[in-house]
């Protein structure tokens, strides 16, 4: 039987959920706000919250100092990229752990995800000459195909427990009905996974737009996204806070937006399975 | 109609091809500092004099900067054509063969112009490797209000002990005051500038003749005992946490009654517009001890081309241009004489309009002037560098045993412990390296 809540009990767990939430939220909340600050009251002790002269000038010299658009263009076309040809790879993959699995699936899947526990400088080297024999350093190619494989232990992971709760009935009903195996996967079998392909898509774009080691690394200018945009923003001697704050803030704008807009279906794909 | 779309497209591909011959695109790696930045805006000066060639910037975080240039030299990648690099790598790059040495700079660049220690850093055998961009030493700013106030003054190069006694009158927490605010941050290039330095001062070194490290000796201990001491009673609190620029800030704020570190911080403390403390501060030698040699360091942010590069006469081109007598000019014309990147050439020290637009420019003068990267320490030394020693292992070797000294700062561990943790690692190190 389900226990009923107390209003006491709805009203401090609301409490606590928007204290957390504020917590989780405040950095960001200071980023933009420093952002508005000259450099100086920007480290000034103690901080000013409202009470300083807010200023525009930091946006203005971000937007004079660099190509903002090139970066965030690059961003985009990285995440959508590497998302778009991870999930062609990840479907599949999917599709063969859940629905014919053999004895060594669950092994497989477990290597499969060890492979992220590996720190990404270790292969630093090796993968560097490799992008330079190949005339890849500094191409939206190579660095895409390094984040679909890098992500991809992820979305297999995310799309086979999606699909692990559909039913091999329904699947088994559509051969029987003369689908072929890209009709089963295309008409049956994507349509009812759809929240899951979707938290699995948006998840992967966030972690392809967040990636900061292989986009510094392996990019100059032709192919640097907005990481790099980013990091040019740090200084070793010289304040820098206010105009790092402004570059981060152009930044994180465009993947907070789509997380705003998108996160009822993101909530609902991480939360719920595939057919609840 | 198909021949006259044919021809548009063969014109327009001979265009493509003829305009892309034309072109010789530079990508230049940097650090992001104020004279860098300064001189990505001025790059309309060089590109209408060198209509040939055109500047892509890759402009970046000391650490990333350092980590993308190594691995791209050392695997060949060929992603930069003009690299912006320290005195510590110079010295080794240029060994390893993979800087192009710089033979051509031009007829009116001036080479004698360089400081002799400067120069000294940034060349191998008498062979210009890398041409110094902006260049420091460090020195101590001080709060000339705060010393007015308890009635202290300075008569010739202050000792350490004579500085401790200063940070005890002027340590005020209570009013905001902290008596001296120095680097705590381990690392290499962090606190370990400084203690190197303080070492220098106590007599110490990094390594004697034989390559074997000498924490193990007196010298070390004192300056360590000196530096956890002042810095630990007189600082600021959570002091391991902080950098040049938590120091700037704290400096800015008007939080330190005395700040040693590098003579570039000069021009943004005496900056209306970044410190409330502008009009209150003198400059003065960094402190000595036993001797005042090695007492204060050197370093320079330089422009090198590595080896294999295609377009080096392009990039020596680009070269010369950031780092001329002309280009000062340049920077003076539209951006006034303190803006001028400070401490590569003399000319600009005997210069009145710089002497007088920049109140600190004797100071670190003097300052670069005594640091002597081949003779920094009181006793004969196998390294050249003043705060750090140029080979390989130094990085790993200099920030592990930076965060030795930090948690003795931190108060984790006892000075002794630190040095015998620091002598032990080091000569693990340098035993693999096969130095003995």
């Amino acid at each position: 039987m389900e226990k009923k809540q107390t209003p006491l009990g709805y009203v401090s767990f609301s409490v606590f959920a928007w204290i957390v939430g504020l917590l989780i939220f405040f950095p960001i909340f200071w980023m933009v706000l420093t952002s508005f600050k000259s450099e100086l009251e920007a480290v000034s002790i103690p901080p000013s919250f409202i009470s300083f002269d807010w200023t525009l000038e930091n946006y203005a010299e971000v937007q004079e100092r660099s190509n903002y658009f090139k970066f965030a263009m690059n961003s985009v076309i990285l995440a959508v990229g590497s998302t778009l040809v991870g999930l062609v790879f990840a479907v599949t993959c999917a599709w063969a752990m859940a629905f014919n699995p053999t004895k060594r699936t669950k092994d497989a899947l477990l290597w499969m995800l060890s492979t992220k526990m590996m720190p990404p400088v270790g292969v630093l080297v090796p993968i560097y000459l490799m992008f330079r024999d190949w005339g890849l350093l500094d191409t939206r190619f190579g660095l895409i195909m390094v984040l679909f494989l890098m992500n991809l232990p992820i979305m297999v992971w995310m799309l086979y427990t999606y699909f692990k709760e559909i039913p091999t009935d329904i699947l088994e009903a559509a051969r029987m009905d003369g689908a072929t195996l890209p009709k089963e996967i295309i008409f049956v079998l994507l349509p009812m996974a759809v929240p899951g392909i979707a938290s699995t898509m948006l998840l992967n774009v966030i972690l392809a737009w967040n990636e900061a080691f292989w986009t510094l690394n392996l990019t100059t200018s032709d192919a640097a996204p907005l990481t790099a945009f980013i990091a040019s923003y740090s200084s070793p001697e010289g304040l820098f806070w206010a105009k790092l704050s402004a570059a981060s803030t152009l930044a994180v704008a465009p993947i907070l937006v789509i997380g705003w807009f998108s996160q009822k279906q993101l909530v609902r794909g991480l939360t719920f399975g595939a057919v609840k | 109609m198909k021949r006259v779309m044919g021809a548009a497209l063969c014109a327009l591909l001979a265009g493509g091809i003829a305009h892309a011959n034309a072109e010789t695109k530079l990508t230049i790696a940097t650090v992001n500092n104020g004279d860098m930045i300064r001189m990505q805006k001025l790059t309309d000066d060089f590109t209408s004099k060198n209509p040939d060639i055109s500047l892509e910037w890759v402009t970046l975080e000391e650490n990333t900067l350092r980590q993308r240039v190594t691995t791209d030299i050392a695997t060949k990648g060929g992603q930069y054509d003009v690299m912006t690099i320290g005195t510590y790598e110079v010295p080794i790059w240029a060994e390893k063969g993979w800087l192009a040495p710089l033979d051509n700079l031009g007829s009116d660049y001036d080479v004698d112009d360089l400081m002799p220690a400067i120069r000294s850093a940034v060349s191998n055998d008498g062979n210009l490797y890398a041409a110094p961009f902006y260049g420091e030493s460090s020195m101590m700013m001080y709060r000339t209000d705060l010393f007015e106030a308890a009635g202290i003054e300075i008569n010739g190069r202050l000792t350490w002990d004579q500085t401790l006694e200063i940070a005890k009158k002027l340590h005020k927490p209570d009013e905001g005051v902290y008596g001296i605010c120095l680097r705590g941050k381990a690392g290499w290039g962090e606190n370990m500038a400084l203690i190197s330095t303080m070492g220098n001062a106590y007599g110490a070194r990094w390594f004697d003749e034989e390559w074997k490290p000498t924490f193990d000796g007196d010298a070390w201990k004192n300056a360590l005992d000196m530096y956890t001491n002042i810095l630990g009673n007189y600082g600021p609190p959570g002091a391991t946490s902080n950098g040049f620029n938590e120091n700037l800030s704290l400096f800015n704020s008007g939080k330190c009654g005395m700040w040693i570190d590098a003579t570039v911080a000069a021009s943004f403390v005496t900056n209306p517009k970044e410190s409330k403390v502008a009009d209150k501060v003198g400059f003065t030698e960094a402190p000595c001890a036993v001797t005042c040699t090695g007492a204060n360091w050197l370093w320079a942010w330089n422009l090198g081309i590595p080896m294999g590069s295609q377009k080096v006469e392009a990039a020596q081109k680009f070269i010369s241009w950031a780092t001329s007598k002309a280009y000062l000019e340049l920077v003076a014309s539209k951006e006034g004489w303190a803006n001028v990147p400070p401490g590569t050439r003399m000319s600009l020290y005997e210069n009145p309009k710089y002497l007088e637009a920049a109140p600190f420019a004797d100071e670190t003068l003097l300052a670069i002037d005594s640091a002597d990267p081949i003779n920094s320490t009181l006793e004969p030394k196998p390294y050249v560098g003043v705060q750090f020693a140029a080979i390989p292992e130094f990085q790993g070797i200099g920030t592990t045993v930076g965060q030795q000294f930090s948690a003795a700062l931190a108060g984790q561990m006892s000075v002794e412990q630190a040095l015998s943790a620091a002598q032990s690692s080091t000569d693990r190190t340098m035993r693999k390296a096969g130095y003995y």
